[in-house]
């Protein structure tokens, strides 16, 4: 039990633990108090002054975000200490800071992107006065060039550090600080250098002013104009919740939602640039390749062109790609099985143990990387495969966790010891640990330690670190994969076996995978990518911000995303796609609407059902069997081209490009 | 008046050597070795019973500073932290003792370290005392050489190791926590309080920060006795101080004084008197820039002590005085004192980033008086909106003295808009 001290909070009596500070115990006691700098995931600042309090006693008023309870003095009798959150000294003091704050702040909020949602606004309207008796000449600061994703109006900057503080505690870059004295201080980037970090657009969301807004986003639309929907995110195998906000028919930006367990209130840049890929490159429209290629063709074509390719397949196999949601896998599945097909999620031939789920969705949790005292990464560079996860086990550096690793990832935003860099060296680290060495580890393995040579061997000796203990937590990069090896989306033999032979292929938004040349392809998905250059049959279907779909993240944990907009032209929801083709074929799958077919997919996978639980998953560990040695790779390091949506999105490319251009000098100086 | 006798500093103005040896033939580093056998509670008892108050401004009391450090290490070690950092315009006290007479600090370091369980001591002295740091090294390195520093020193059974630190010459370093921001290698901005620094300081460590003046009075208290001290000055305010007059007397000095001495006694007996005679005085800051000014009908009676002025809406501050006569333009000399926190405020707090600026450019107009007699009233104002907003005393600081100048001379800045519009009409007709 914690040691609670009593204190006064406008003459309410209320207890609370010695750490708090004032402004959190003051939000529990349902008394809000204006701030601009303090950010609870952030270190304490203290420097914007709004949050100022009474203290009764106190020779000054107090920051309330940088007080803490157990600092507070008893009043002489003993009484418990008094705060004070209005009257006469703290109104005063507010109406000054505010005041201060807005003689240097231009008068641009009809020209500001931030208009509507802004913190000063806000905030000037319900603690400021209405009339200016600043008549000097306004400061004017510079613009930085932040690079493509943010952009800066420095004049309008009230110097609260969150960005500063951000970019350095949780992104981990050093490139962002403030130079300067008094009135000519300045938040500014290192010798002008853009951000280095795949999270940078988060400094957006936290900026209480227009000083940092998107520049995708630049002056597109107002918030009150736009439609929100709370759903997933599928750009990496997180599930970041997030908000995706829409006018009419289109996607406009992409915010972060707080969920403790996954992404805290971080998205990735991936996540929430991503959206202009939305637009571009859609599959609209079924087509047919015919002798001149892809004709555009009408629903009653392609599907009747389907069925009779299926039906007339004398090998049937289906791959399910990395953004496929869990109801059109399971009901593809029932088509495709019901024709004496095989199915395949793995398509980038991970050696996950398909009928394991503790082989493919760990036995850990994202959350327990907080509380880890060793992180143990195999094969994964999480910077790149998920930003987020990374901030999250840099923070748990921070806090006196070791990380180690099996591989090659560089870059990390903490110190990464290396364990060993090759399959036998894991094997010799696995049997060196005791149980003791294994409290408080964490295991993290990656796709590509497992898509590589032996990955089934280093998959088994992942599971054995977990026998002796450790927590297990696979870092999927398809935020699909866990979802369709949850249905049962997947062959013994994987995807060799799956494509071996076969004469008729439907393929279900699979873009990462070169499908050979022979058979008949059925592809089904969003985007003309690499999928549909190769198809021979082409159903347009929903993105993920286009229908309400269930995708299971790489914890294992189901979640809901939903319908934000609709799809373009004559494109359908998947799993609508799916049952017209069952009924084309003459042999209807069991249900007609997507509440039908849930219930289908929960009485089969109950833990479906309980969204946004991460079930427990009972160790199933596989044996070790002996084969060849081999280094362990951390995979490549190209993060903003990973998927079809993010390859037609023209932000993510010119990222990629600024990118390449700058690792050319190391290349070239290596 | 402070007899001879009764002097801490003998050699303030370095007629005599300064070197160890000279130190030696004025009685410092008599017995330190003996001093500290009576063990660290003697020394806190002693500095408390002295009634010794912080010489760096605040005249907090340096003893109850001291007893808010660790009895026992947590196993953090403790860290003695001199500030020298003496940017205070005006202020020139702690100079003459780094130059004329280091040992003193060097030895009060030692003994202010043990007393506070300190092995290591840091002096952080101004960017721009560069010969003050030279002469101060010396005095360091002759301390080493004689075995009064190091291991064992002064043959007390004590290691304390004394460092000087060169700042890089902002004002806001000398706040106590900016300062420790700054030896711990970063920007010199003022921390959040509580925690204090005795209980996190310096590296995260208990630390004590104490003026040089503070710490080089500490040897000969000891030595003499805390009676001695407290007998000296009045009560809450006691002992010797250095005081420094500057501007419009005879002949500005520094000199060593018994505390609560008469303002007109210090001016007339060490300084010549006010250039003109005391009919001439307009006004006298009697603490370093950053405390109200007082005019002259208040000095006649003011007594250079804590209590008298600041219930008389002073302060003593760093004691550094500055006499203006009535050739002052007073309003252009609060000016210049606003344009200095402007240029000196570090930027991190709202209030002193925006305000100091702020106030320095109305002051500006008023200097001319191009301004609006409304706009008095709206200065005062915004200067209480820095005062006690901020997170150090630095927007305190600019605010004062702006108070000062709109109590005691409102008259004189409603003239100077008047005259300003008068001169205006004329051009106009």
């Amino acid at each position: 039990m914690p040691n609670l001290y009593k204190l006064m909070i406008d003459g309410h009596e209320v207890s609370a633990e010695g750490e708090l500070t004032l402004i959190q115990v003051c939000e529990q006691a349902g008394v809000e108090i204006p701030r601009f700098c303090y950010h609870e995931r952030l270190s304490i600042a203290g420097n914007c002054r709004m949050c100022l309090v009474e203290v009764v006693g106190a020779p000054k008023p107090v920051a309330s975000c940088a007080m803490q309870v157990r600092d507070l003095r008893p009043g002489r009798d003993g009484s418990p200490p008094q705060v004070r959150t209005s009257g006469q000294l703290v109104e005063k003091a507010r109406h000054g800071v505010m005041e201060f704050l807005l003689i240097n702040h231009p008068l641009d909020c009809p020209i500001c992107d931030q208009g509507g949602e802004c913190d000063l606004q806000d905030q000037a309207m319900a603690y400021g006065i209405d009339f200016s008796r600043y008549i000097e000449p306004k400061r004017a600061v510079d613009d930085l060039d932040l690079g493509p994703l943010v952009e800066t109006h420095m004049t309008r900057c009230i110097s609260c550090t969150r960005c500063v503080r951000f970019t350095t505690e949780v992104a981990g870059i050093t490139q962002m600080g403030q130079i300067g004295r008094g009135e000519d201080a300045e938040i500014t980037s290192y010798l002008n250098s853009t951000l280095d970090s795949n999270l940078q657009g988060n400094i957006i969301d936290l900026c209480p002013v227009g000083a940092l807004t998107s520049k995708p986003y630049a002056f597109v639309a107002r918030p009150w104009e736009l439609a929100k929907t709370e759903t997933i995110d599928v750009m990496d195998a997180l599930g970041s919740n997030i908000r995706v906000d829409t006018r009419g028919r289109d996607v406009m930006r992409i915010l972060p939602r707080n969920h403790d367990g996954i992404n805290q209130e971080w998205i990735s840049d991936k996540t929430r640039f991503v959206w202009d890929g939305l637009a571009c490159q859609r599959l609209d429209r079924p087509y047919v390749r015919r002798s001149r290629g892809l004709e555009a063709v009408d629903w009653d074509t392609a599907l009747t062109a389907a069925a009779s390719a299926i039906s007339a397949g004398r090998k049937l196999s289906a791959i399910a790609g990395d953004l496929a949601p869990v109801e059109a896998a399971f009901a593809l599945r029932q088509l495709i099985e019901a024709n004496g097909g095989v199915c395949e999620c793995r398509v980038d031939g991970a050696a996950l143990a398909r009928d394991n789920r503790s082989a493919y969705a760990g036995t850990a949790r994202i959350e327990d990387v907080d509380a880890a005292k060793r992180i143990v990464l195999i094969g994964t560079n999480p910077r790149v495969e998920a930003p987020v996860l990374n901030a999250r086990i840099r923070l748990a550096w921070l806090n006196g966790a070791e990380v180690g690793q099996f591989g090659d990832a560089e870059k990390l935003t903490y110190d990464c010891h290396a364990l060993g860099s090759d399959i036998e060296g894991l094997r010799s680290y696995c049997e060196s640990l005791t149980d003791e060495s294994t409290s408080g580890m964490l295991v993290i393995v990656g796709q590509p330690a497992l898509r590589q040579n032996g990955g089934d061997r280093i998959l088994a000796l992942a599971l054995e670190l977990a026998r002796r203990g450790a927590g297990l937590l696979f870092l999927h990069s398809a935020a699909g994969r866990v979802g369709a090896l949850d249905v049962g989306f997947s062959c013994d033999g994987g995807i060799e076996a799956a494509l071996s032979g076969a004469n008729v292929v439907f393929n279900l938004g699979a873009d990462e995978i070169d499908i050979p040349d022979g058979p008949q392809v059925i592809y089904q998905g969003s985007h003309g990518d690499r999928g549909a250059h190769r198809a021979d049959i082409i159903l347009p279907s929903a993105a993920y911000t286009e229908e309400s779909a269930i995708f299971v993240n790489t914890e294992g944990r189901p979640q809901l995303a939903r319908r934000a907009a609709f799809p373009p032209g004559q494109a359908r929801e998947n799993w609508a796609i799916v049952r017209a083709l069952s009924g084309v074929m003459n042999k209807p799958l069991k249900f007609d609407t997507l509440a039908q077919l849930r219930s289908t997919v929960f009485a089969s996978v109950p833990h479906l059902e309980r969204i946004d639980e991460v079930p427990v998953n009972e160790l199933r560990p596989l044996p070790v069997r002996s084969g060849r040695n081999s280094p362990i790779s951390s995979g490549s390091d190209s993060f903003y081209l990973s998927n079809a949506i993010s390859r037609s999105s023209a932000v993510m490319a010119e990222m990629a490009s600024l990118g390449n251009a700058k690792r050319q000098p190391e290349r070239m100086a290596a | 008046m402070l007899s001879d006798k009764d002097r801490i500093f003998t050699n303030l103005y370095g007629f005599e050597d300064c070197s160890l040896a000279g130190a030696h033939k004025r009685g410092h580093w008599d017995g330190t070795a003996e001093l500290m056998a009576r063990g660290r509670n003697w020394i806190i008892d002693q500095v408390k019973a002295s009634g010794l108050r912080g010489r760096g401004g605040a005249g907090f009391p340096t003893g109850l500073k001291w007893s808010f450090m660790p009895r026992k290490s947590d196993g953090r070690p403790h860290y003695l932290v001199v500030n020298a950092d003496e940017s205070e315009p005006g202020t020139c006290k702690d100079r003459e003792i780094m130059r004329h007479e280091p040992h003193t600090l060097v030895e009060g370091s030692l003994l202010a370290g043990f007393a506070m369980g300190a092995e290591v001591g840091y002096i952080y002295i101004r960017g721009e005392f560069i010969r003050e740091r030279q002469l101060l090294q010396k005095a360091i390195d002759e301390a080493y050489d004689a075995g009064l520093l190091g291991d064992n020193a002064a043959s007390s059974g004590w290691r304390f190791d004394l460092y000087l630190h060169h700042g890089a010459g902002a004002y806001i370093c000398g706040e106590e926590t900016a300062l420790l921001e700054s030896l711990e290698g970063k920007k010199g901005m003022p921390r959040m309080k509580p925690p204090f620094p005795a209980a996190i300081g310096l590296w995260g460590c208990p630390t004590t920060v104490n003026n040089v003046e503070s710490i080089a009075v500490v040897p000969t208290i000891l030595r003499r006795g805390a009676e001695w001290f407290a007998g000296l000055g009045s009560k809450n305010n006691t002992g010797t101080k250095i005081f420094a007059i500057s501007g419009h007397v005879n002949s500005p000095c520094v000199v060593e004084e018994e505390m609560a001495i008469p303002l007109r006694e210090l001016i007339d007996r060490h300084c010549g008197g006010v250039r003109g005679g005391w009919s001439n005085l307009k006004a006298v800051i009697p603490g370093g820039a950053s405390v109200p000014l007082l005019p002259r009908h208040i000095c006649d009676n003011a007594l250079m002590e804590f209590t008298w002025l600041s219930d008389n809406g002073s302060g003593l501050g760093t004691a550094a005085v500055i006499v203006m006569d009535e050739s002052t333009d007073v309003i252009k000399a609060i000016w210049r004192l606003s344009k200095f926190y402007k240029h000196e405020s570090c930027g991190q707090c709202t209030p002193c980033r925006e305000g100091t600026g702020w106030m320095m450019r109305v002051m500006d107009r008023l200097v001319r008086g191009e301004a609006d007699v409304a706009e008095i009233d709206m200065l005062h104002d915004v200067s209480k909106q820095v005062e006690g907003h901020t997170i150090c005393a630095l927007g305190d600081a600019a605010a004062w003295p702006i108070q000062g100048l709109i109590r005691h001379f409102r008259h004189e800045m409603e003239e100077r808009i008047a005259s300003c519009n008068r001169q205006a009409n004329r051009m106009a007709a």
